[in-house]
């Protein structure tokens, strides 16, 4: 499979990475280099093979629903880049 | 012989012993970190830090931890209370986490301090610290070919590997994903262990491809390895995928006698292009281990070329979602951008993340998202898991015939700053026989094996079954003291 700008411009999109046109135009082939590549894949038989989901068996472990951790709003919001009341501050979502 | 050159098995039993104190240690490597700045090998100096764990290690009179008073460099991918902590990354500048990595806090707890955060390739993604917003690490090595080429320390953990090396720090540690300890430890003559998947809690340990990241130890001998893993690990119920097993005695169980153990050697690690001299190492390897006892026996894992393929879908795919959380709204950076493109929040979410983000991380969020988009999901993520599942079948099966495997730890020697940064493909490379132990989980070291023809590092790689780490340690022990590699870089920073 190969992709082209109109699909790396939609990638970009989905990632909500901004992108001039060069830089789109400058990843359509680095894209296409490396899905070139990893599509040898598709010749590996794997009918009947399960995806692997847990590399090293184990079961998710269930713990108490209690309150373990919290009252830290303030450490929670000191790295925040706009704070206000107590809150994260967003730019204006509403108009 | 200075303070500097002394293992941390020797700094710990001088200190118990009464030959120096752990001040003097910490300002002796205080004062070599801030002689080495021509490294670029740390984001931060904590020389404060080093010196108060020491006053208490001092104080303690032998009543501290197993790591009392010894000072560590602690790689800038773990979370280090009211220390910047950054991944190396534009997008993290001046994040200081309030809270502290089970893994750092655990060695704190031992004794040690911190000399430092070290620099790395930016969210560990790169083979040779290029990557990194704060700039590359220099290697210490040099070529002997008269010439003066800068060369990489390797990556992602190269910082703590050029540290390691030149001797400011006498242990550090590492994270590895796909070879981020092993082929920097290879590259710079030092050893470097990544545990079970499981065994160090991956809490506070800034995520790149959650299934695969593991921490690990990085020094200069096999003993050094054994003990920093040991305060490394233990379960932590903060991270899901955290084995709930009690820590081996590691150092204790060091034992470099292999008799009953067998040695497999996989006929597809023989790769073409892979030099000579590194083929020519891995044949001393084997005769090393048979000389220390083991049988060796022939092995195939059918799947191993399909590996690095599986770990580039596998790997960007996680990242794509880990990097999610990097929008503008918590910590880091955040641009406002232009108006015009969705709303004002949509446009600043891209315009903080095209600003943060260096060009390999961008590539591989891109690459992670398209493999993971609509459409594409079946035919490259679920492929790629299906082929990590035949990948890990693959060890299984070989383990019934043999205890470790003994491969090279990387196709080529350390190479320049700039050589391979134009093509990400041939940068990725450098992972091939790191990458398949990584997709299976497996504990898995580099050994420093001797020097190439312009007297370079090479590392041997040995790779153990799942919770084997002693015998990982072990066997690469047996080469540590049949390959005699007392090579250090000529000091020139």
């Amino acid at each position: 499979m190969s992709v082209n700008a109109d699909q790396v411009r939609h990638v970009a999109k989905l990632a909500r990475i901004a992108m001039s046109d060069a830089e789109i135009a400058a990843l359509v082939p680095e894209l296409n280099a490396i899905i070139g590549w990893v599509d040898q894949l598709s010749e590996v038989d794997t009918e009947g093979v399960e995806p692997l989901t847990a590399v090293i068996d184990q079961k998710l472990r269930l713990r108490d629903d209690a309150v373990t951790d919290g009252d830290c709003r303030d450490a929670v919001l000191a790295n925040a880049p706009d704070a206000e009341h107590g809150f994260f501050a967003v730019p204006k979502v509403i108009e | 012989m200075s303070l500097t050159s002394k293992t941390v098995a020797e700094l710990r039993d001088g200190m118990s012993g009464g030959e120096f104190s752990a001040r003097e240690v910490a300002e002796a490597f205080n004062a070599a970190v801030a002689g080495a700045r021509a490294l670029n090998a740390f984001t931060v100096e904590t020389p404060e830090d080093a010196l108060a764990a020491a006053d208490a290690a001092d104080a303690s009179r032998g009543k501290g931890g197993s790591l009392a008073g010894i000072p560590l460099g602690i790689k800038d991918l773990f979370a280090t209370s009211g220390v910047a902590t950054t991944a190396g990354s534009n997008i993290l500048k001046g994040f200081e986490p309030p809270y502290e990595s089970t893994v750092s806090g655990n060695l704190r707890r031992a004794g040690a301090g911190m000399l430092g955060k070290l620099n790395m390739d930016e969210f560990a993604m790169g083979s040779s610290n290029e990557t990194s917003a704060f700039g590359p690490v220099i290697s210490p090595w040099k070529r002997n070919d008269g010439g003066n080429a800068a060369l990489t320390p390797g990556g992602s953990s190269g910082g703590s590997a050029a540290a390691v090396a030149a001797g400011i720090v006498p242990g550090a540690t590492g994270t590895d994903t796909g070879g981020s300890i092993r082929q920097p430890a290879a590259f710079t003559g030092i050893s470097g262990i990544k545990p079970t998947y499981g065994r160090c809690s991956r809490w506070g340990i800034v995520s790149f491809a959650s299934s695969l990241d593991q921490a690990g130890a990085m020094a200069r001998t096999v003993r050094d390895c054994a003990i920093l893993l040991e305060a490394m690990c233990g379960f932590d119920p903060k991270d899901s995928t955290s084995l709930d097993l009690p820590v081996p005695k590691w150092e204790a169980g060091l034992s470099s006698d292999l008799k009953g153990k067998r040695v497999g050697i996989p006929k597809e690690y023989r790769i073409d292009g892979v030099p000579a001299e590194i083929n020519a190492l891995w044949e001393r390897g084997i005769e090393w281990l048979k000389d220390a006892g083991a049988e060796i026996v022939d092995i195939s894992l059918p799947h191993t070329k399909y590996a690095l393929p599986t770990y580039y879908i596998i790997a960007p795919a996680e990242a794509s979602s880990n990097l999610a959380r990097y929008d503008g709204v918590r910590y880091g950076l955040r641009e406002i951008g232009e108006a015009g493109q969705g709303t004002a929040l949509d446009g600043m979410y891209a315009a903080t993340r095209a600003a943060g983000f260096g060009a390999e991380v961008k590539r591989r969020i891109m690459i992670g998202t398209y493999v993971l988009s609509a459409g594409f999901y079946d035919a490259y993520f679920n492929k790629a898991q299906k082929v990590r599942t035949l990948i890990k079948r693959d060890f299984a099966q070989a383990f019934e015939q043999c205890d470790v495997i003994l491969t090279p730890t990387a196709p080529s020697a350390a190479f320049g700053i700039g050589e391979k940064m134009s093509d990400p493909l041939a940068m990725y490379l450098n992972d091939v026989f790191a990458v398949p132990a990584s997709l299976a989980g497996l504990p898995a070291m580099s050994v420093p094996g001797g020097l190439d023809g312009l007297g370079l590092p090479l590392g041997l790689h040995v790779i153990g079954r799942e919770l084997d780490e002693q015998g990982v340690l072990n066997a690469a022990l047996a080469i540590e003291e049949r390959a005699g590699f007392t090579h250090r870089a000529e000091k020139w920073w």
